[in-house]
């Protein structure tokens, strides 16, 4: 099988599980205990929030462990709400491109009075860092915009919209579940206030992740009870899985710009190959995208259906279309960036992981090939745009 | 376990009766427009019975396992007994579909009516 869909989930690295196997073993004992058993464990902690510190450019006091990217997106932004309320500010400025952690959060936070903007995110998938300064007003609160979206893989220009965030006075927070361990990250460089990240993103276990806040920002807690996580987040600690995030994104930043090399040039050969099929686009920018992003749209052809006949083929891949989401909308990512229903439905990403081979983008060339002609030979709508009764879109 | 159950799959790899009838008696084409789906039915009917059906689908999974298997149980039969196909039925006839899939075989329902009743209007004429 040729795993593509590493902006899912990824395969855990040895190290990340002989970690965590080592800890659920032999260092079981509760960190908050007193005796040196539990301090074991506690020092494993606290080793992990150095390490996670380093990485980003932080301290460790600055580092609060969650159970993921949507728990830290939910925390920063609540947080930075009842900071700002406080204060008599209620409007936040965030994107339409979002991940549903924060666009839900941020429905929410509307329905209880808050005034929010959700910048465009133009044909290309960037952010304009002027609309930005435009958005901020005295009343802004916060801006929280994501710095890689997760469907098509667009960075964002982050460094600059934290500096303007930082000349107005403003709290800024970024989404980095995508970007972790693919772009350098340096939270004062790069002038983030906040910052959240999931660990099963970079080959460590589902069900961690943390949030950066800088030293002065007051969290609230989406979790009462014991004093964890200095009081932030009640709950005895995930040590094995915690222990095992750090060793895992330690491994993945030392390789960084490695990975990121051999990365962009599968990426495009992907990319040109995929240009081969005719009535095809790209989604997102060509190049300020991951090293490990393709995103493409097929006219006259669905989703859904093109990734089971892939899986059928020994390709794991993913789609923007309605068929797939559960509910009856196409991605909210593609239709910001103005793709139309019909085109949205039939989108494909393919997210590369590290051992893909030249070989493997060969092979999920063709059979993207033959499965998006094989599609069209039977649609009803390839049949209308071939037969010029309805107007190509790519 | 499986998103869908064998039948659907075995209708969705090898779809049965796809394609176009030219000189077709009946054409019938129903779409989703929230979700996107198109289904498009052609009939060949003599005599009050259909000897041949096509379909052609823009769709997913259950979209295509629905076409190909509702036109499966009406090829051959008398259209008054074709009028009566239900989307039930066809689900049922896959071993059923997942809730939020069942938009698909209703899709396959109203494309097979609406073909018929297309028929039914050149009759008339």
């Amino acid at each position: 099988m040729i795993y593509a869909d590493n902006a899912a989930t990824t395969k855990m690295s040895q190290a990340a599980i002989d970690k965590m196997v080592s800890l659920m073993k032999d260092t079981y004992g509760n960190p908050s205990s007193l005796y040196r058993f539990g301090q074991k464990a506690k020092e494993e902690l606290e080793l992990a929030r150095e390490t996670v510190a380093s990485v980003i450019g932080a301290e460790p006091r600055e580092i609060l462990f969650t159970s993921g990217g949507s728990e830290a997106d939910n925390q920063a932004i609540r947080s930075a709400a009842i900071l700002g309320k406080a204060k008599g500010k209620t409007h936040i400025v965030s994107t339409k491109f979002e991940h549903h952690a924060v666009l839900h959060t941020l429905d929410k936070l509307e329905k209880e009075g808050f005034e929010i903007t959700l910048l465009d995110v133009h044909e290309d998938g960037l952010v304009r860092p002027e609309e930005v300064a435009a958005a901020i007003t005295d009343n802004t609160a916060l801006v929280t915009i994501m710095y890689a979206n997760n469907e098509i893989g667009t960075i964002q220009p982050i460094a600059e919209i934290g500096r303007i965030c930082h000349e107005k006075g403003v709290l800024f927070h970024t989404d980095a579940v995508q970007a972790i361990t693919h772009v350098p990250i340096n939270v004062v460089e790069q002038n983030i206030d906040m910052l959240s990240a999931s660990g099963h993103k970079f080959h460590g276990p589902k069900g961690t992740g943390f949030l950066y806040a800088k030293k002065g920002i007051k969290l609230s807690n989406l979790i009462e009870g014991g004093a964890q996580e200095r009081g932030k987040r009640a709950g005895t600690e995930n040590v094995p899985g915690i222990a095992a995030m750090a060793v895992a994104l330690k491994e993945a930043s030392d390789k960084l710009d490695e990975t990121a090399k051999y990365l962009i040039e599968k990426r495009d050969r992907l990319i040109e190959g995929l240009y081969e099929i005719e009535h095809s686009a790209l989604n997102g920018d060509r190049t300020k995208r991951l090293p490990s992003n393709v995103n493409f749209c097929f006219e006259g052809i669905e989703g859904e259906s093109l990734l089971l006949l892939l899986d059928e083929k020994g390709i794991a891949a993913s789609s923007g279309s309605a068929c797939t989401s559960g509910s009856l909308d196409p991605s909210h990512v593609l239709l910001a960036i103005g793709r139309v229903h019909d085109v949205a439905h039939g989108s494909l990403r393919l997210s590369l992981g590290e051992d893909v081979t030249d070989e493997d983008i060969d092979y999920m060339i063709s059979a993207v090939k033959e499965v998006v002609t094989y599609l069209r030979s039977f649609s009803p709508i390839w049949r209308d745009l071939v037969a010029g009764k309805k107007q190509f879109i790519l | 376990m499986a998103l869908y159950s064998e039948k659907v799959m075995d209708h969705f790899l090898h779809p049965r009766n796809v394609g176009v009838i030219e000189d077709a008696d009946g054409v019938g084409e129903v779409g989703n427009a929230k979700c996107g789906d198109i289904m498009k039915i052609y009939l060949k009917i003599d005599n009050e019975i259909i000897t041949d059906v096509k379909f052609e689908t823009f769709g997913c999974g259950s979209a295509i396992a629905s076409s190909s298997m509702a036109t499966e149980m009406i090829k051959g039969k008398p259209v008054t007994e074709a009028l009566e196909l239900t989307n039930k039925a066809v689900a049922e006839a896959l071993d059923g579909l997942p809730a939020h899939k069942m938009h698909c075989s209703v899709l396959a329902e109203e494309a097979i009516k609406n073909a018929l009743e297309d028929y039914q209007s050149k009759q008339k004429k």
